[in-house]
């Protein structure tokens, strides 16, 4: 009875009331989302509202199952549970049902599990595991690569499934490394690399006219400039020791890297992919075919207006101009509905979360719950920025959850038990040493 | 304690920017820009027209002349049609095969999912069959309209029709929508903004696939449509009913006012047609019969439209003029001299009312000269000028060579020839009286519609003054009269000079020896002035104007047949059953009317008109 007491004491309030808000908030949008003259109440369980009840209720549920479980559980677990998720997007790839192309799901009958959901789950444990077990610092190459490889062998997994938008959010345990030590170089590579990607691809259709009737395209362009930029440097630098050298393998790569952006485009990105990275960076624009569903959102989001439209006002979200209104873009209801001031309301109370996840990490005693709560952080920040960021046209169309709001119980567990393993260790942080 | 705690700062920035970055661009698209809002409500929103009544249109003693009758639009939701049995459901709608083919086509084209019209404006009396086994064909509805109806099929051509809006009239009036019914013609053209009443709507929301879910903010946008207002008309239907069967199987018109307010108690123009066959689904195949029918022309609205050569009645035109400018006394006399122009009957030197009831000709030659050469200068040609001039501006205060401004559109305003006229002809200076004699017994230039020469006898039988004929007496649910036609309009001839023309049109129809012998009535005293318009080769017109009674004129009419004999002969006699109708109610001279409804003066002598 005592720890029961203390768990209640310790529990931190501020996360605890965060997610209930933010969870409530998600079923009622998700009512108003899919609402259904026929179908008025809120509990009927033939609808996506009725559904969602189970799974915040079984949420709660599983809330109290991770209380209660002795913290030393996730530390000695770790690798068993995140083989055991490994075993199931295994296993998914054989027994999992088809679903719109992809074999995410299993299905037993009427009730559906994406393990790719959990995996996320499995992989911060393991990651975290492996992290806080390092000697002081997160140094050398081998340990670096099997770090990589704990997240490669789930992103590979669902990859075959194929779910490109849960192969993402693996890239946002690169937050968790860099607080860990990994150089910020490798965050400005990534920006950087991430720059030229969209330079590359805008670039790809343009063609500049030169005096003499010379014309020449966008890459040879970008090329001749990292060229004069380069001999700029070398010009200024020159007395810098290997400098030459380090400047060519630059151009080099860069030059090289225009040029492998283009057949990574085109050769590996599947048209629909293509199609709706060319939407995001306007190189096209399809508002019928596919910047549909972005074309459509914005539409519900801005035509809400300072205050919304009001709870069940909602008309593009509603009467289906919106596709996937309660899962991928159940942010389009929160828009038209309650306007500004309603998506107001919910970015900061997802800013609120984050910040308290981070500055509770940062309290720990305990290398393991610090590491762990950087994962649940950066992978609910993700969620967040892909998810919302879709919905107003700042990222492209990638179907993964807004945590606690989108329809669906596999997210929906798979983000509380994420969330509550850190407030379960958080409320033991006391007790952890290690 | 940490080496990398500071990081925190990095990573809890990120999270800051990328939020506040979401917070900027939602401020932007949800509050500062206002197109997502349109392009929502363009999606999201359907604004259903809700149909006012189109007002009614009553006979002066409260009689229907036009009203609304219940029909259906057939309607399809293409998507939730299933398999039916089309052979038995185009029988039952009276269409082929291929007809509903092409319908379902057009329908899918426009939407699977929102209903369009299949069939339009069924009547009634089908609808009552067809709505009885719609129950067998899923996606079929029926959608109540109104039809225009015509009680007693007649006045086609004054009450006008109404039909789809087209886009010349969709700019001319941002009222409209596509879809709309607009007056196209007569008394509906004219009072539309009266009749049409203000359209409702009803703002609906629709889903994806245009489904209709349901009202909108619980219908706090829509409106209610405001019926049309009804007109009472100065039409006695019955008398109008009376004038078209007189005028069957003939050309020309009759046009009936009540003297004292200028209302018209019947206008007809023959040949027309029954106003029910340009309702509804035949409407667009009658309508082209009716044009293809261009010798006799049924859409034609004589009364208002044909341009006549007055002939013999503009004799008192004459008459009135020339005493009021004291050019003749009504005891000047002037020799029947058939040397400069030809007449007929037996008389030789009249005074003025024995010119009018024998219709001499010499006479009014000799009058109209001395209207035109006043002696006011020496140069003829210059005297003839300002004679001319004045006559002009005398016979144009009868109402002649200007619009009447009565309540019908079109309306043609005649012709009085004038100086500015003969100079175009024949050059400054270079025509006088014996140019233009011809106008002296309304031949020669002087055209006049059928509307002014019934306006001549209300003129006659007011002594001196009218009121702009016209159709409706009130507006509405507060009784309306438009002003214009309750101020009076001067001829400015002294009511003296009415006393020897009432005079003679009395002997014209009631004397030995009178032209219109025919006019005649036992029980009431008709005056009235024969007309027979000279055609060459071809029968002549036949024109009468009368009033009656002599002592409180109740009714002035004019009548005008086309290429009959005359106007004594068959004009007198249509205006003479009349008078008989409209005053007594009912006929006692059978024969005689059956003498006019046998007669048939159909033959096409001119070209196409």
């Amino acid at each position: 009875m005592r720890a029961k007491n203390s768990i209640i004491q310790n529990i931190d309030w501020v996360l605890f009331w965060t997610f209930t808000a933010l969870v409530l908030m998600g079923w009622f949008n998700i009512y108003a989302a899919t609402y259904n003259e026929e179908h008025q109440s809120i509990f009927d369980m033939s609808q996506s509202y009725g559904k969602q009840v189970i799974w915040i209720v079984t949420s709660y549920a599983m809330i109290w199952v991770v209380m209660m479980l002795d913290p030393r559980f996730f530390t000695r677990l770790a690798y068993p549970i995140y083989g055991f998720c490994m075993l199931l997007l295994v296993g998914v790839l054989f027994f999992g049902t088809e679903i719109k192309g992809a074999k995410s799901w299993y299905t037993l009958g009427s009730f559906s599990f994406q393990p790719s959901e959990i995996a996320k789950y499995g992989t911060a444990l393991a990651l975290t595991f492996y992290l806080s077990n390092l000697g002081k610092k997160f140094q050398g190459f081998f340990t670096r690569v099997k770090a990589f490889l704990i997240l490669i062998l789930p992103a590979a997994l669902i990859m075959l499934q194929p779910d490109t938008g849960s192969v993402l959010v693996y890239a946002a345990f690169i937050f968790v490394m860099y607080r860990e030590g990994l150089s910020g170089n490798i965050l400005l590579f990534g920006l950087a690399a991430a720059a030229l990607f969209v330079l590359a691809l805008l670039l790809n259709n343009t063609t500049f006219e030169l005096p003499f009737n010379l014309v020449i395209n966008g890459h040879v362009t970008m090329i001749i400039v990292i060229g004069i930029i380069c001999l700029t440097l070398y010009y200024l630098f020159q007395k810098v020791k290997g400098i030459r050298i380090a400047l060519a393998a630059v151009f080099i790569f860069i030059a090289g890297y225009i040029y492998l952006v283009d057949f990574a485009f085109n050769n590996v990105l599947k048209p629909h992919q293509q199609a709706r990275i060319n939407e995001l960076l306007g190189i096209q624009s399809d508002p019928t075919g596919a910047g549909y569903n972005v074309h459509q959102s914005m539409i519900a989001i801005g035509s809400g207006g300072t205050f919304g439209k009001g709870f069940l006002q909602g008309t593009q979200t509603k009467f289906n101009f919106v596709p996937e209104q309660s899962t991928d873009f159940i942010f389009c209801t929160v828009g038209e509905e309650w306007g500004f001031m309603g998506s107001l309301v919910v970015i900061v109370l997802f800013l609120v979360m984050l910040f308290r996840i981070i500055i509770l990490a940062e309290r720990q005693r305990s290398k393991f719950s610090r590491i762990y709560g950087y994962c649940v952080a950066s992978i609910f920040f993700f969620h967040l920025a892909i998810n919302i960021g879709m919905t107003i046209g700042l990222a492209p169309v990638i179907g993964i959850p807004l945590p606690f709001f989108s329809y669906g119980g596999s997210s929906l567990w798979a983000f509380t038990i994420l969330l509550f393993t850190f407030i379960k260790m958080d409320s033991e942080r006391m007790h952890i040493l290690s | 304690m940490n080496p990398f705690e500071d990081r925190k700062f990095v990573i809890l920035g990120i999270f800051f920017t990328v939020c506040l970055i979401f917070v900027g661009r939602l401020f932007y698209i949800q509050v500062v820009d206002e197109s997502y809002e349109l392009s929502a409500n363009n999606q999201a929103l359907r604004r259903v027209p809700q149909y006012p009544v189109r007002g009614l249109v009553y006979d002066r003693h409260g009689q229907l002349l036009v009203y609304n009758e219940a029909a259906y639009d057939l309607m399809v939701i293409p998507r939730q049609v299933g398999v039916i049995d089309t052979a038995s459901f185009c029988e039952l709608l009276g269409i082929v095969d291929t007809t509903f083919d092409n319908k379902m086509a057009k329908a899918k084209k426009f939407s699977r999912y929102k209903a369009s019209v299949f069939e339009k404006q069924i009547p009634a009396d089908q609808w009552a069959e067809i709505s009885e086994k719609l129950y067998q064909y899923p996606g079929f509805y029926g959608e109540k309209r109104t039809l225009r109806k015509y009680p007693e099929s007649v006045a086609a051509n004054i009450l006008g029709y109404i039909s789809e809006v087209n886009p010349s009239d969709l700019d001319k009036d941002s009222y409209y929508r596509m879809g709309d019914y607009v007056g196209k013609l007569g008394l509906e053209k004219e009072y539309e903004k009266e009749l049409r009443g203000v359209r409702g709507v009803r703002v609906q929301m629709v889903d994806v696939h245009n489904r209709v879910k349901g009202s909108f903010s619980d219908g706090e946008y829509d409106t209610l449509p405001i019926s049309g207002e009804n007109l009472i008309s100065t039409i006695d239907r019955d008398l109008q009913v009376y004038g078209e069967k007189l005028m069957q199987n003939k050309r020309g018109s009759i046009v009936a006012i009540e003297p004292k307010t200028g209302e018209i108690l019947a206008m007809i123009t023959a040949p027309s047609y029954d106003p029910n066959l340009l309702v509804g689904r035949p409407r667009n195949e009658n309508y082209k019969a009716l044009q293809a029918n261009d010798s006799l022309n049924p859409l034609f609205n004589r009364a208002i439209n044909a341009q006549y050569r007055p002939g013999s009645i503009f004799k008192i035109v004459q008459s009135l003029v020339a005493l009021d400018e004291g050019v003749i006394t009504e005891n000047t006399r002037f020799h029947c001299n058939r040397g400069i122009i030809n007449c007929h009957g037996s008389h030789s030197y009249d005074d003025l009312v024995g010119a009018i009831q024998h219709s001499c000709n010499p006479y009014f030659w000799n009058v109209y000269k001395k209207l035109v050469q006043r002696g006011k200068y020496d140069n003829i040609f210059r005297d003839a000028a300002y004679g001319v001039d004045i006559w002009q501006r005398r016979v144009k205060q009868f109402g002649f060579g200007v619009e009447l401004k009565t309540d019908l559109p079109n309306i043609k305003k005649g012709l009085v020839p004038g100086v500015e006229y003969y100079n175009r002809w024949y050059g400054e200076r270079r025509w006088a009286f014996s140019t233009i004699y011809s106008n002296s017994i309304g031949e020669g230039e002087m055209l006049v519609v059928p509307i002014q020469m019934a306006n001549l006898a209300a003129i006659i039988a007011n002594k001196g003054y009218f009121y702009t004929p016209h159709l409706i007496k009130s507006i509405g649910r507060d009784s309306v009269k438009r002003t214009e036609f309750t101020t009076k309009n001067e001829t400015d001839v002294d009511a003296k000079y009415f006393e020897p023309v009432t005079e003679a049109m009395y002997k014209v129809v009631n004397e030995a020896g009178g032209t219109a012998r025919r006019a005649r009535i036992d029980s009431i005293i008709v005056c009235g002035k024969t007309g027979t318009v000279q055609n060459d080769k071809w029968p002549d017109h036949s024109v009468f104007i009368a009033f009656a009674p002599m002592d409180d004129p109740k009714i002035a009419i004019a009548v005008y047949v086309e290429y009959s004999d005359f106007g004594g002969t068959w004009a007198a006699p249509i205006a003479s059953l009349m008078i008989e109708q409209y005053l007594t109610g009912e006929i006692k001279r059978l024969d005689k009317e059956k003498r006019i409804t046998d007669a048939i003066f159909l033959d096409i002598y001119e070209g196409k008109k």
